[in-house]
C-alpha cells in the first residue's frame, strides 16, 4: 500500500462479455421496466465512480445494446469475468476498479454507497459476504491497483475464477445491508420472479378492501372501508390501520384472513384483496 | 358420512336437526346444545349477541367436521349456530354425531364443539346486568391478561 492507492480514484466496470448460456439470451440487454440492465447497471457505478465502462469481448463491441458505452475490451486470450478485471487495471493502472456484473437486478445505489464507504484501500479488495454462502461476492466488488500484480499472478498460474481469487487475497469482507441485493438473474423463471417484483413494487399502492368484525369493528367505527395502501403484507397493513383507528389488540392477539382463507402476516397483498383482521373468537 | 356447517339467525329446534342424522348402521347418536348462562366471570349476563365472518366461518366449521369424520368412524355429523340476539337459556350452538358405536360419538362430539369454540370465527358479545357489555376473550386481551384453557385464542394447527 502506498500513497497513491488511498488517492486512487474510483472507476467502474460492468461486465457484459457473458455468454449467458442459462438464459439462453443475451443477459445484458434482459430489461426491466423497459430498460437493459446494462445500461441500468452503468447508471448505478455513473452515479459513484469517475469514470464507467463495460467490459466486452472483442466480437461485441459493435452490439447494440453496447456501441453506445465506453469500452474497454478484453485482452486477446482473455477469458471469462476475470479477463474484464485483467483488462481494466492494464487499461488503468492508476485507478480502483469497482467491479459489476450486469445481472443484478435487485442491486440498489445503496448497497453500492455502503461498500464505497467501507472500501479499506490497505486491503487487495473490499467485497460483500454472500448472503447465501458467506463467501466473497466478487462481481461487485473495489479492487485497489496495487492488487494487480496478484491477479495477474493468479491468472497466469492457470486461475480463471474472481471468487477463488478473493478467498486467497487479502479481502475485506462486509456484510450485505440488504440480504438480496446481489441476488443474480441465470434462467428465465428467475427473471420473471425478479419483473414481477418490480412491476409490483413500481404500481406502488394497492388496493384493498378491509372489512371489521366485532370488537375492531365497533374500535374502526365501521364494518369495511376501501383504501390504497403501499403496505406489501397485512402485517404492514395492520400497522397502519392501527395507526388511524384506536385498536386495543395488537397483531399478536389476532388472526388474518384474506379473500377468505386464513393467510400469514407476511403474506403478499395483492390488489383487489379483501383482508379481514379476527379478532380472538368465542362461539359456542 | 355427510358434513354440515351452518348458521341460524333465529332460534331453531334440534328435534329437526337430530332426523337428519338417523342412519340405519347407527347405534347412537349424541348431541351437545349450548345455551346462553346467566353469568360468566363473575358477572351476571343479561343476554348477549354473536356476530360471525361467515364466509371464513362455514369454510373453517366443515373443516372440523370433515376432521372429526377422519379421526372417528362416524356416520352422519352436524353443527348450527346462532346468530344475533338471544335471551338467557336461549340454544347459541348445536353439535349432533351419529355413529355405529357410543365412544365414537361422544369422542367425535367433544372434538367438534371444542374446536367450534376455538377456531371459527364467532364473537360473542355479552351484556351485563351492570350496564356494561363486552367481547368475550376481548376485552381481557386487550389489557393483558394472559388467556387461559378456555380462552385460548389461536391454536397453532
Amino acid at each position: 500500500m502506498n500513497q497513491m492507492d488511498k488517492n486512487a480514484p474510483l472507476f467502474g466496470l460492468v461486465l457484459a462479455g457473458g455468454a449467458s448460456t442459462r438464459m439462453q439470451r443475451d443477459k445484458a440487454a434482459l430489461a426491466y421496466a423497459g430498460k437493459p440492465q446494462l445500461l441500468r447497471a452503468c447508471e448505478l457505478l455513473q452515479a459513484v465512480c469517475a469514470q464507467t465502462f463495460i467490459s466486452v469481448r472483442a466480437d461485441q463491441t459493435d452490439d447494440p445494446v453496447r456501441a453506445a458505452l465506453p469500452q474497454i475490451v478484453d485482452r486477446p486470450g482473455g477469458h471469462g469475468p476475470i479477463a474484464g478485471i485483467h483488462a481494466a487495471q492494464a487499461q488503468h493502472p492508476q485507478a480502483a476498479w469497482l467491479i459489476l456484473a450486469c445481472d443484478l437486478p435487485y442491486l440498489d445505489g445503496e448497497t453500492l454507497a455502503h461498500l464505497i464507504a467501507q472500501r479499506d484501500p490497505v486491503r487487495l479488495a473490499t467485497a460483500y459476504r454472500s448472503s447465501h454462502d458467506g463467501m466473497p461476492e466478487p462481481l461487485c466488488a473495489i479492487y485497489e491497483p496495487h492488487g494487480h500484480a496478484a491477479l495477474v499472478g493468479y491468472i497466469e498460474g492457470g486461475g480463471r475464477c474472481p471468487r477463488k481469487f478473493l478467498m486467497g487475497a487479502d479481502v475485506s469482507l462486509l456484510a450485505q445491508p440488504k440480504p438480496r441485493a446481489l441476488d443474480n438473474i441465470n434462467t428465465v423463471a428467475e427473471y420473471d420472479e425478479a419483473t414481477r417484483s418490480f412491476s409490483e413494487a413500481a404500481a406502488g399502492e394497492r388496493s384493498i378492501q378491509v372489512r371489521y368484525h366485532a370488537i375492531l369493528r365497533e374500535q374502526a367505527g365501521r364494518s369495511e372501508e376501501h383504501l390504497n395502501t403501499a403496505a406489501a403484507t397485512p402485517a404492514a397493513l395492520f400497522e397502519e390501520l392501527r395507526a388511524r383507528h384506536p385498536f386495543a389488540l395488537g397483531r399478536e392477539q389476532l388472526r388474518v384472513a384474506v379473500n377468505a382463507e386464513f393467510a400469514e402476516w407476511s403474506a403478499p397483498l395483492r390488489d383487489g384483496d379483501v383482508v379481514v383482521f379476527i379478532p380472538p373468537v368465542a362461539g359456542g | 358420512m355427510q358434513g354440515l356447517f351452518r348458521f341460524c339467525d333465529v332460534d331453531f329446534d334440534p328435534a329437526a336437526l337430530r332426523a337428519e342424522l338417523i342412519d340405519p348402521a347407527a347405534g347412537g347418536y349424541v348431541a351437545f346444545e349450548g345455551w346462553v348462562r346467566n353469568h360468566n366471570e363473575g358477572q351476571a349476563v343479561t343476554r348477549l349477541e354473536y356476530e360471525a365472518y361467515a364466509e371464513l366461518a362455514v369454510k373453517e366449521g366443515e373443516r372440523i367436521l370433515a376432521e372429526a369424520s377422519q379421526r372417528f368412524p362416524l356416520l352422519r355429523a352436524a353443527c348450527v349456530h346462532r346468530l344475533g340476539e338471544l335471551e338467557i337459556g336461549g340454544l347459541a350452538v348445536w353439535v349432533g354425531v351419529s355413529a355405529a358405536h357410543r365412544d365414537e360419538a361422544f369422542a367425535a362430539c367433544r372434538y367438534i364443539i371444542d374446536e367450534v369454540k376455538h377456531r371459527v370465527p364467532i364473537w360473542k358479545k355479552e351484556y351485563y346486568v351492570s350496564g356494561d357489555s363486552g367481547w368475550v376473550n376481548c376485552e381481557r386481551c386487550a389489557h393483558g391478561t394472559t388467556p387461559g384453557a378456555d380462552h385460548r385464542t389461536h391454536p397453532v394447527r
